[in-house]
């Protein structure tokens, strides 16, 4: 081998183990991919999560705030409908990830105290936050608009947004309420697609 | 290690940081806290808008501080970022990826930038984009005043920008400072903000059979108020218009960052 393309080769190893850190198995994320975003999460544990923690798998996500009467309690209702649609089989594969977009008010106890309130499925579900910055990045990724008002609301979109295995957006859903019957049909592929873990 | 890349990144470094160092030293200039009537206002709270204390870039970010930018984070050079945070006209302007159109590009405002690339090159340099909220602040000032919108004069004057037909190559930074030190906010590019994509949130969320209700929660909508200042509306239209990765030949930014002690 040329020492120039040894040495390349060794650069491009040294370069993809310092962004796959340990996991070392794992190419590095599609360029369409959100996992492409390195966002710093805790769950409501207070546990570090990484965005891409459940690479491998479909993730559905979406972004509240836990002061929010009316929409963010009907989002994760909405959430729980959308995966008791889906098989047994197909629940205990399926991740849900909600990131606060008030990360000065929605502490780990605030978010620890919501996801009792809402009984969340804490195996599969976490109630999740990062700093004003990354808030704002991971919104831009999703296509997700906030803003705050003022008065300790904000006023955002809210969307449940379906991440294939990759972390690409492979399907969005904007009603609240009942289970969105096409979306639901597209997380099912999802799942399909993603070899069961 | 030895790096090929590096060695062949070498010569476009020097240029860049010839051509860049004059605009560098210019820097930031600080503008202090204040109060101002936003376009933007809320519906429940119509007070005016408090804006902190902060500094801000003089001028937007050139084409040759950009080139600096991406000689030293290869990962933002065209071509290399990715997908999730550039759209395929992303730096399309420039000859390759580095290398600007030509010798006057340097002093040229860099356009073709996403959201992302824009945040990437701010934190770079310890900054961040600014808030609609520090823009409009200083986007209202002329040479003397800190408010100059109640003046038809000021408001035609940058509303003939708008009237005048896109050049093929936009002039360099630099024009007339405004109050704050603060150059080329009107009359050159557009400019991205951080909050660019929640300019337009509007609607209430109190009733549960209106699907598109639903798309909002809070406490309700924001309202567009001084009407007569379109040159800002036009400013708002365009962003919320925008995805993050978007990037267009017209819209580059500034830089902000807290007020040195």
């Amino acid at each position: 081998m040329n020492p120039n393309t040894t040495r390349r080769t060794l650069c491009a190893l040294a370069l993809f183990a310092a962004t796959t850190g340990a996991a070392l198995a794992a190419p590095p994320a599609p360029g369409d991919s959100i996992y492409q975003l390195d966002v710093p999460l805790t769950d409501q544990d207070g546990r570090p999560l990484a965005l891409d923690a459940h690479r491998g798998q479909p993730i559905l996500v979406s972004m509240f705030y836990t002061s929010c009467k009316f929409v963010c309690p009907m989002l994760v209702d909405t959430i729980r409908d959308t995966t008791m649609a889906l098989s047994e089989a197909e629940r205990a594969r399926l991740n849900v990830l909600i990131v606060s977009f008030d990360p000065a008010k929605d502490s780990v106890p605030v978010l620890k105290k919501a996801a009792e309130q809402r009984s969340i499925d804490a195996r599969r579900w976490a109630l999740a936050r990062t700093d004003a910055a990354h808030t704002r990045k991971l919104a831009a990724v999703l296509g997700i608009q906030y803003r705050a008002v003022g008065n300790g609301d904000f006023n955002h979109t809210t969307a449940l947004i379906l991440l294939d295995s990759e972390g690409r957006i492979a399907g969005r859903s904007t009603r609240l309420g009942k289970a969105d019957a096409a979306f639901v049909k597209l997380v099912r592929q999802a799942l399909k697609q993603a070899a069961p873990n | 290690m030895f790096n090929p890349n590096r060695l062949r990144a070498l010569p476009a470094l020097a240029l860049a940081l010839a051509a860049g160092s004059a605009r560098a030293d210019e820097g930031y200039v600080s503008v202090p806290a204040g109060k101002m009537a936003s376009v933007l206002a809320r519906d429940a709270n119509e007070a005016p808008t408090a804006v902190a204390s902060f500094s801000m870039r003089a001028t937007p970010v050139t084409q040759g501080e950009y080139l600096r930018f991406v000689t030293a984070h290869p990962e933002w050079r065209r071509g290399r970022a990715p997908k999730t945070f550039t759209d395929p006209g992303y730096l399309q302007d420039w000859r390759s990826p580095l290398a600007l159109a030509d010798a006057g590009a340097t002093q040229r405002p860099v356009t073709n930038v996403s959201w992302f690339a824009a945040q990437a090159y701010c934190e770079a340099e310890g900054a961040r984009l600014p808030t609609w909220s520090e823009w409009e602040l200083v986007a209202a000032a002329d040479a003397t005043r800190r408010d100059a919108r109640a003046d038809p004069a000021w408001l035609a004057r940058i509303l003939g920008w708008y009237a005048r037909p896109a050049q093929a190559l936009l002039p360099a930074v630099g024009s007339a400072p405004n109050l704050y030190g603060v150059r080329d906010v009107h009359g050159l590019v557009w400019e991205w903000v951080d909050d660019f994509n929640a300019l337009l949130v509007s609607g209430d969320s109190r009733s549960a059979d209106d699907a598109d209700k639903l798309k909002f929660c809070g406490a309700g909508a924001i309202n567009l108020q001084d009407k007569q200042n379109y040159a800002v509306l036009m400013r708002i239209a365009l962003l919320s218009s925008l995805k993050a990765s978007d990037s267009t030949g017209s819209l580059g930014f500034r830089c902000v960052r807290p007020l040195s002690p």
